[in-house]
């Protein structure tokens, strides 16, 4: 046998080569690791259980406080409009949406600092560690959007307030798709960017917060009119919202045009998240 | 003839030393504005070769490096500190890239490195080996398949499904060592040097290793321990500076190892200036020389020479009670013996065992007898101890020296003779009966 001969008959199963290419994104690799993907998504779900004096009723206490403030400030006091909906069924719809992209958000933006020790020493596809958050993160969502349907059968049976349940609802699945892609591609921007500046960090805290002011959740986008409404429309969540909103309680407004927006803006920056998150990925552990 | 399962083919590792931006984004804006107008960095290292320049300095961690390993082979791979062990381990694991060149490699490679990765204490033993298989690669049917050859090799059998938080730290490890040892890669690779962890531990990785040998799979070995390299491996490689050294059967590397690491040129150490001598305000250390018995400086010697050891030191502040203390080491960094003039340890009688010593000037002296070393290069470690136990002076390999063969002892037997002392000890055959093998 000569080398040559030898040489063919080699079929080698993994070739480590400087990954230059921008589009190389493994998704047969991601496929391989699917058992590990699951797997990450029952250890946070484990892990979140126990431990805790409380367990899974954190996740029904902070929406209610919240919800309950929301009352309390821009119902009572400041006095804005709900679209004629209950305050406590606005807030809460509103918030359910919103605290699944702020978890998806602040998830995935760590995902490089909080597991640089496991990233040190094994390989596995890394985008597993952001898409096992955003698949985590939807068992608070489901706990709160129970949250939210028990509430709205004691408003319908307790306080006679219309049923307004629509078929829109049956988007609901597609709604949470785009607001954990758009979670999940601005979580790993900003991941992949704080490997290199730790003071994005800070930003991301007080950035959701802000940012939730700019969403309808504590207002609909029916309350601004003008230059302000269009700011808002800028936000590709508040369609979302909207329509959500509208699938349960029947108020809210949205257009085909602005969930167009919301779909192509959500592609755009999932697109340009796997990106960078590639390309850092791949010197991550160098710049540690 | 057998596969070649490893081929690294002009592989190289750049890291980029210096400035790599300030890791704060305002003082990265900050840099950059700066250099748009021409001016000096502001951020750059004060103490670096030129500073203010924005120049960023590159480091070859390794540089065209290429070999091959062959399936069922193995391979040692030896290199001081900063070789580049480490970055090809991390290359071969894929937790970094190369710069330039690729690495092809045959079959399912797994390290020992990663013993306990992802191991989650709220979860428990099982569900701990799940995540850990996943992790190192196995999917959930092949786990599921292994799972009681694995709690029954762990040993945890009855605390399987208690959260791994509650668990010793030994039961800990025997249940991660049990998941990786079943992972059964066809490639597996052993670091060593970066195997944390008690000896037991240590232990047992070896022994994992040398029946993953039996077995006839690919191991690539990295070690300080020439000891275990030369009992492992069947062929080792050296690196160098990021760069492949040399490439041979395991003794010729490591003595090719033993001979770089080792420099044989210290014949004597001396500390002129009082202020930065080893020791403290009352004790320094002056030299330590290595002398013939006509009181010459030399290092080299043949196996049939005996020599001495000289430490000199000063005393300040009477009332002392002091020990001249050496360890003795090999080129290869074996502790052979250690040696000190208390007064039970001694040949002779030294007048200053077990003394208070008055102020002055003191020389300790050991000597080395003839016929007492094998061939090759040693070292010494210099100490001297306070109330027999304390040490106030510890030089590390304050001296060198190389024994060369006489051939005083090579009349009969010519070939490559082993250890690292070669005494001339005695011997007495007799004939125990007269031509019969029962020994009744």
């Amino acid at each position: 046998m000569n080398k040559d001969f030898e040489e063919i008959n080699v079929e080698w199963s993994l070739v480590i080569r400087p990954k230059t290419s921008w589009f190389d994104w493994q998704i047969a690799d991601i496929w391989r690791y699917r058992d590990l993907l699951m797997l990450f998504v029952r250890r946070d779900f484990v892990s979140a259980y126990k431990q805790t004096i409380l367990g899974p009723l954190w996740y029904l206490i902070q929406p209610l406080l919240t919800t309950v403030m929301f009352i309390v400030v821009f119902d009572r006091v400041a006095q804005i409009p709900t679209d004629g909906a209950p305050p406590a069924l606005f807030y809460l719809s509103g918030l359910v949406i919103w605290n699944y992209f702020s978890t998806c958000l602040t998830k995935t933006s760590v995902t490089f600092s909080a597991n640089s020790g496991i990233f040190g020493k094994v390989y596995f596809p890394r985008l597993i560690m952001p898409i096992s958050n955003i698949i985590s993160a939807l068992i608070g969502f489901g706990i709160q959007l129970m949250l939210l349907f028990v509430l709205l059968l004691y408003f319908y049976f307790f306080v006679g307030v219309q049923f307004s349940l629509n078929i829109y609802l049956l988007a609901l699945p597609f709604l949470l798709l785009l607001v954990a892609s758009l979670g999940l591609g601005f979580g790993i921007i900003i991941s992949s960017l704080t490997t290199k500046y730790r003071d994005l960090a800070n930003l991301i805290g007080f950035g959701t917060q802000l940012l939730m002011y700019a969403t309808p959740v504590i207002y609909p986008l029916s309350f601004f009119e003008g230059k302000y409404r269009s700011l808002i429309m800028i936000n590709p969540l508040t369609p979302i919202i909207e329509m959500f909103r509208f699938s349960i309680l029947g108020v809210g407004e949205f257009q085909v045009s602005s969930l167009l927006y919301t779909i192509i803006f959500t592609i755009v920056s999932l697109f340009i998240g796997i990106l960078i998150f590639n390309k850092i990925e791949k010197s991550f552990m160098d710049v540690v | 003839m057998s596969k070649v399962v490893i081929r690294v083919d002009n592989v190289g590792k750049k890291y980029r030393l210096g400035v790599i931006g300030t890791g704060r984004l305002k003082d990265d804006l900050n840099m950059w504005w700066a250099k748009a107008r021409g001016k000096e960095n502001p951020y750059s290292k004060v103490d670096s070769e030129n500073p203010g320049s924005f120049d960023e300095k590159e480091f070859w961690a390794l540089r065209d490096l290429s070999f091959e390993v062959k399936e069922g082979e193995v391979l040692g791979i030896i290199g001081k500190n900063g070789a580049g062990k480490s970055t090809l381990l991390k290359l071969l694991s894929r937790v970094t890239t190369p710069t330039t060149g690729e690495i092809k490699i045959k079959g399912r490679i797994a390290s020992l490195l990663e013993v306990g990765t992802g191991f989650h204490p709220e979860l428990t033993g099982r569900e701990n080996i799940f995540l850990n298989g996943a992790i190192l690669g196995m999917t959930k049917a092949e786990i599921r398949s292994k799972l009681d050859e694995i709690i029954a090799f762990s040993g945890v059998e009855v605390y399987v499904d208690t959260p791994v938080k509650r668990y010793s730290s030994g039961m800990y490890v025997r249940l991660a060592f049990a998941v990786a040892a079943h992972l059964e890669p066809e490639i597996l690779i052993v670091d060593e040097v970066l195997a944390v962890g008690d000896a037991d531990f240590q232990k047992k990785c070896i022994g994992k290793m040398g029946q993953v040998a039996k077995e006839g799979r690919t191991i690539l070995f990295v070690s300080h321990n020439m000891g275990a390299v030369q009992a492992l491996c069947s062929r080792a490689i050296m690196l160098q500076s990021g760069k492949l050294f040399y490439e041979g059967t395991t003794r010729d590397t490591i003595a090719k190892y033993s001979h770089m690491a080792f420099d044989g040129t210290k014949a004597m150490k001396i500390w002129p200036d009082p202020s930065i001598a080893p020791g403290n305000f009352s004790v320094k250390l002056l030299s330590v020389k290595v002398l013939d018995n006509l009181e010459n400086v030399r290092n080299i010697f043949t196996d049939n020479e005996e020599f001495f050891i000289e430490m000199e030191f000063s005393v300040q502040n009477a009332g002392n009670s002091l020990t001249s203390n050496l360890q003795l080491f090999t080129e290869g960094g074996i502790f052979v013996l250690s040696s000190g003039n208390w007064a039970s340890t001694t040949l002779n009688v030294d007048p200053y065992s077990n003394r208070t010593f008055g102020k002055g000037i003191f020389k300790s002296r050991m000597k080395f007898p003839a016929y007492f070393f094998n061939e090759g290069g040693y070292f010494i470690n210099a100490i001297i101890n306070r109330e027999a136990m304390t040490p106030i002076v510890y030089v590390e390999e304050a001296v060198t020296f190389t024994i060369v063969d006489s051939g005083d002892m090579r009349k009969e037997y010519t070939d490559f003779m082993g250890g690292v002392v070669r005494p001339k000890l005695e011997w007495m055959t007799t004939q125990v009966n007269e031509y019969s093998l029962n020994t009744n």
